[in-house]
């Protein structure tokens, strides 16, 4: 009774004796709203958080974990809890799909659209490049890219796979924001001894 | 402007001309409008306004879209013009999608293009197409790699789809249309081909 009061309990006597029961009953009430209306407005606000989280992350920028070791050593993941560098990409260049050569892009894989991927672009829609391993000349369809990692012993990309279409990609890396030490951004850089295309 | 000793009384300086009479009649109902308060609302609307879009993105990019599809390659299913068709954006990302169904998909020649496409085979399946429809019967059988879809379009003869640019990545597929909301002679749902 004294917490619910936040005083010390009138003595018990005949006359208070008939709305002491109404008044605990009324002020339980009144708790249990006030814990319901916390809790729902809690919820109302996890909602809209993460409906205004969700379209930002689909139009604006969005934060990425690395998997994998192809764009060693420009970014690694380890077999760390943290998984290895979490880097932040741009949404803005899927709205006219303008790439520059050298860009860091996330696309979903194409022989399996649960998988995102993270690689350098190397050749534009309609460019002419030089396969790594042959001579061979080959020309980047219209509307596709040409995708490689950096580390190119263990890098599954165009070289197995052939050019992607641009509809696959999900962003272009910017910034790694983790671990610390490698906080900056992601430039766009050419591999060295290759001829860049024409 | 002298300030003269009043006793610790604060009394208004009497303007000295008309002009300053109007300028400080202006500054005085400047001060008067209540900023803070139109700000605090001005916010409060704009954050209203901006959590609606929010939620209108939100629903129609991952929930249920409406889509307007064009064109002569869809025909008969399709009007070339002034259908309103429901998109639904779960199943694609579910992987519910089979044969027969009437999808949207980003274009392989141009991805700022969305195109309406029937899929004939999924993965692995083997896809029988008229490789020049209208002037030869000759059809070629091919079967779908991985992870990959065959779209074709219902009216083969004027339609740009696997046929000329071969089979597209799953990941292209952006949404499932099943169900037509205009125009209301054709309400219902858009028949499933096999």
């Amino acid at each position: 009774l004294a917490d619910l009061h936040g005083t010390a309990p009138k003595p018990w006597s005949p006359a208070s004796a008939s709305t002491e029961p109404r008044k605990i009953a009324r002020d339980r009430i009144v708790l249990i709203m006030g814990a319901r209306s916390q809790l729902w407005s809690i919820a109302k606000m996890s909602v809209t958080g993460g409906v205004i989280g969700v379209t930002i992350s689909d139009r604006y920028v969005t934060v990425v974990a690395i998997k994998g070791h192809s764009m060693h050593p420009t970014m690694t993941a380890t077999d760390s809890a943290l998984r290895g560098d979490i880097v932040l990409a741009e949404k803005a260049c899927l709205d006219q799909y303008k790439f520059s050569r050298g860009d860091v892009i996330l696309f979903k894989c194409p022989s399996n659209h649960k998988e995102v991927f993270v690689k350098r672009l190397i050749g534009l829609p309609g460019e002419w490049i030089q396969l790594p391993a042959s001579s061979e000349i080959i020309k980047v369809p219209q509307g596709h890219c040409w995708v490689e990692g950096d580390n190119a012993a263990r890098s599954w990309d165009s070289r197995s796979f052939g050019p992607i279409p641009l509809g696959l990609i999900n962003g272009r890396v910017t910034h790694i924001i983790w671990p610390p030490s490698k906080i900056g951004r992601v430039e766009r850089k050419w591999p060295e001894d290759r001829i860049p295309p024409f | 402007l002298m300030i003269p000793k009043t006793k610790g009384k604060i009394i208004p300086i009497e303007p000295s001309s008309p002009s300053a009479a109007a300028m400080s009649r202006f500054v005085r109902r400047l001060a008067g409008i209540p900023w803070r308060q139109i700000a605090g609302e001005a916010s409060s609307v704009g954050l209203l306004m901006a959590q609606g879009l929010c939620a209108v993105h939100v629903v129609s990019e991952h929930v249920l879209g409406v889509a307007f599809p064009r064109g002569p390659s869809m025909l008969p299913a399709l009007n070339m013009a002034g259908d309103v068709l429901l998109t639904d954006k779960v199943s694609p990302r579910r992987g519910w999608v089979g044969p027969g169904d009437v999808v949207l998909l980003l274009s392989p020649e141009d991805p700022r293009k969305i195109v309406a496409k029937r899929v004939l085979g999924m993965e692995g399946d083997e896809v029988t197409y008229p490789v020049d429809a209208g002037n030869s019967d000759a059809t070629k059988t091919v079967v779908v790699p991985q992870g990959h879809i065959w779209v074709q379009g219902d009216n083969i003869y004027s339609s740009n789809d696997s046929r000329q640019f071969g089979p597209v990545p799953y990941g292209l597929v952006k949404g499932k249309m099943s169900y037509r909301i205009w125009p209301p002679s054709r309400i219902g749902s858009i028949d499933s081909k096999e």
